[in-house]
């Protein structure tokens, strides 16, 4: 149902300090110029709705939007599945929706937001190509499940099909993601995890977790299954019938075995298990490894990168799409939204978290040389390391688990989805939690 | 004007329909005919009336295994939360002499519910996991080597989280049966030689079984409903009747979780209505 992300730990002081640095930095670099201001009188009665999950759409980011462009921005925070549900039964209550790859077509096809169009989109060419062609340095990046790509494009303005190929119309501009692996504890795993058969190990017997999101735990399971050699899939992102039945299978064998201490729903949890000593291997997201971290207790990221056709990281992507009622000044403002989300702060912000930015080159301008060799080029920090609200969080010459951004992302393997066979999926899940 | 017999009587139910009609039966009604409607998986519906997502519900193995999970929460509440909830209540009003402490006393019993739920739970982690404060002072005291793992993320847990959550329902119904027990009675049957265990047996009980049947509807009825305290409390290990179909609702699979969620609530209805007919609420609350 959730992912929550670490506000909790997060105290007021803390963040007072890093919007002040922030600001501090936005007003040296000059990158923020702000606005005309005759369009100023003209938009301040503008309230934009930006709703989402709480890792993706953050008040920070929307607050910093406000000031700096003019209009009133309101976060408001949803699980995945209530999200997707308000943006399709109630459609005019939501401006901006957040939108993972298989959300965009679901809503797309229930015509609940309207194609954006690329060229009013100001960094649409430096956008990663990841993003826009499905590659990055002529490498093809995985098709397995929903990738940003597929599902970027739309044949028009009011089409309520994806496009295949290139387009001039978007279902949403991609703002964050990331490519999700397993945690571990070092102190407690006698070796260095890169393959997620780890996960499925009898050695971690009642001592490893799982996340509980079937649409993307079956995919764990399933990177687990083929690392492990005990299963072949076609495609792990759209299993047959008789793929999901081997993995739950083998998921309920485990389960009897006494193999997972628990199962975990929301980012807090994983953190919790993590830091607890119930867990020490887990699948597990980047920010969540860092947050165990900051309590000063040993964690890492696996790097499962891709070998022998197995293991790769699951990828994920959120992104903004308009809803459909939008017109006039508020869809005005709302493009500037979205141009502002590629300027750099939000990119820079997001980063931070161990999240990415589909620009890099604009969150380039607002990093310290020092956070853009750790986070994106995966060399030894040159300078100690705070979060987006100036926690300090590594120390001088650690480096970042997984290697660089390029090294990461160019070994996913598959991306979250909404399988075909995904309520057929879901009964199997429930299968394995009351087993 | 004099209104007629018929007219008055409507007018005494109006409050209650202006709650019940667009509350509880309009969501019935449009549940009711989401779950004869089919989707195209994609969160669309289309009205091609057909009882399949019911035969699904009945014919699934999974159906009856949440169904005994979430029963047998609920049956393990119940019980426990009726054993606290009515010792508790019969200390204040038997035990303590003074109207005012007692209901002093009262209110206490409330001071944990003024926090909210999730929290209630969530504090019980620390408490109750491999490193938390129980498993430490045992280990501490030597009683145990290894910590006990079915303390927390087992259905262990999740009862003591449901039972935390829900005495306070059973404890405020009985504590209002048993207040209006004329104390004279227990006096006279003292008088003419009954034993404590007889005045348990022949008074209080049977004079408490209103306040037990009400705090026995809220509780069932909660934990019926409910499916969070589970995901949580038992580590995702065990699942529920409602977290299924909330599953389902997250891929848009709307007539199956309405079919699911017709299912429950005539379930839950049985289960009332059973309670009723053993306790004649009505009855007692009017002597």
């Amino acid at each position: 149902m959730t992912k929550s992300t670490k506000k909790s730990n997060i105290s007021r002081r803390g963040f007072l300090k890093a919007g002040a640095a922030a600001a501090g930095a936005a007003a040296g670099s000059g990158a923020i110029t702000g606005f005309p201001t005759i369009w100023a009188q003209e938009i301040k009665d503008i309230e934009l709705r930006h709703v989402g999950v709480s890792y993706s759409v953050v008040k920070a980011i929307g607050d910093q939007a406000a000031k700096d462009l003019g209009f009133k921005v309101t976060m408001q925070n949803l699980d995945t599945s209530a999200a997707i549900n308000r943006f399709i039964t109630q459609p005019n209550t939501v401006d901006i929706c957040d939108l993972e790859g298989w959300q965009a077509k679901l809503a797309a096809k229930r015509g609940v937001i309207q194609g954006i169009e690329a060229k009013r989109i100001k960094e649409f060419d430096n956008f990663l190509p990841i993003f826009t062609k499905g590659e990055l340095d002529g490498a093809k990046i995985a098709n397995e499940g929903i990738s940003p790509y597929a599902a970027l494009y739309l044949d028009g303005k009011d089409s309520t099909e994806l496009h295949d190929g290139v387009s001039e119309w978007l279902t949403n501009v991609p703002q964050v993601y990331n490519a999700d692996s397993i945690g571990y504890r070092p102190d407690l795993v006698d070796h260095p995890v890169t393959e997620w058969k780890d996960l499925i190990d009898p050695k971690y017997k009642g001592k490893a977790a799982i996340l509980d999101v079937p649409a993307i735990g079956i995919m764990d399971a399933a990177l687990c299954m083929e690392s492990a050699g005990l299963i072949q899939y076609g495609d792990k992102g759209n299993m047959t019938k008789e793929e999901i039945d081997k993995t739950i299978d083998k998921l309920i064998e485990l389960k009897r075995d006494g193999h997972f201490r628990a199962t975990w729903t929301t980012f807090d949890q994983s953190v919790q298990l993590m830091a607890a000593g119930e867990g020490v291997i887990q699948s597990m997201w980047s920010p969540a490894v860092a947050a165990v971290r900051t309590k000063e207790i040993p964690c890492i990221y696996a790097p499962v990168n891709k070998k022998d056709g197995k293991e790769g990281y699951r990828g994920w992507c959120n992104g903004m799409g308009l809803m459909k009622h939008l017109e006039g000044k508020k869809l005005d403002a709302a493009y500037e939204y979205m141009n502002w989300y590629l300027s750099g702060w939000q990119g820079a912000f997001v980063s931070r978290y161990g999240y990415y930015s589909p620009v890099p080159s604009t969150a380039k301008t607002q990093m310290t040389d020092t956070e853009w060799a750790y986070w994106y080029e995966g060399k030894p920090a040159p300078e100690a390391i705070t979060d987006p609200y100036g926690v300090p969080m590594e120390p001088a010459g650690t480096k970042r688990d997984g290697g660089s951004f390029v090294e990461r992302v160019t070994n996913i393997s598959c991306w979250n989805t909404l399988m075909d066979e995904a309520a057929y999926m879901n009964k199997r899940w429930n299968d394995f939690k009351v087993a | 004007m004099k209104l007629n017999k018929t007219a008055v009587g409507w007018l005494n139910v109006t409050p209650l329909l202006a709650i019940m009609v667009p509350f509880f039966i309009m969501p019935i009604i449009v549940v009711a005919i989401a779950s004869i409607m089919q989707t195209d998986g994609f969160g669309g519906m289309f009205m091609d009336p057909t009882l399949e997502n019911y035969t699904y519900v009945f014919q699934s193995a999974l159906t009856y295994r949440l169904y005994f999970e979430t029963i047998k929460f609920a049956a393990l509440t119940l019980i426990f939360s009726a054993f606290i909830g009515f010792w508790v209540a019969y200390f204040l009003v038997f035990h303590v002499r003074s109207k005012l402490l007692a209901m002093g006393l009262f209110l206490i019993c409330t001071v944990p519910f003024w926090t909210s739920n999730i929290i209630r739970m969530i504090s019980w982690i620390p408490l109750l996991g491999k490193e938390g404060l129980i498993n430490q002072a045992l280990m501490a005291m030597g009683f145990i080597d290894a910590p006990l793992e079915f303390l927390l993320y087992s259905d262990f847990a999740v009862v003591v989280a449901y039972v935390h959550q829900l005495t306070i329902f059973m404890i405020v119904p009985i504590f209002n049966s048993m207040a209006r027990i004329d104390k004279r009675v227990v006096e006279a049957a003292l008088d003419a030689g009954a034993s404590k265990f007889d005045i348990m047996r022949y008074i209080i009980l049977p004079m408490s079984k209103s306040g037990i049947a009400l705090g026995a509807i809220f509780v069932v009825s909660i934990v019926m409903g409910d499916f969070f305290v589970v995901k949580v409390m038992s580590g995702g290990g065990t699942a529920s009747v409602v977290g299924a179909f909330y599953e389902d609702i997250g891929v848009l699979q709307y007539p199956s979780a309405a079919a699911s969620a017709i299912v429950l609530t005539i379930l839950v209805m049985l289960m009332v209505a059973l309670i009723l007919r053993v306790v004649d609420i009505r009855k007692e609350i009017t002597q």
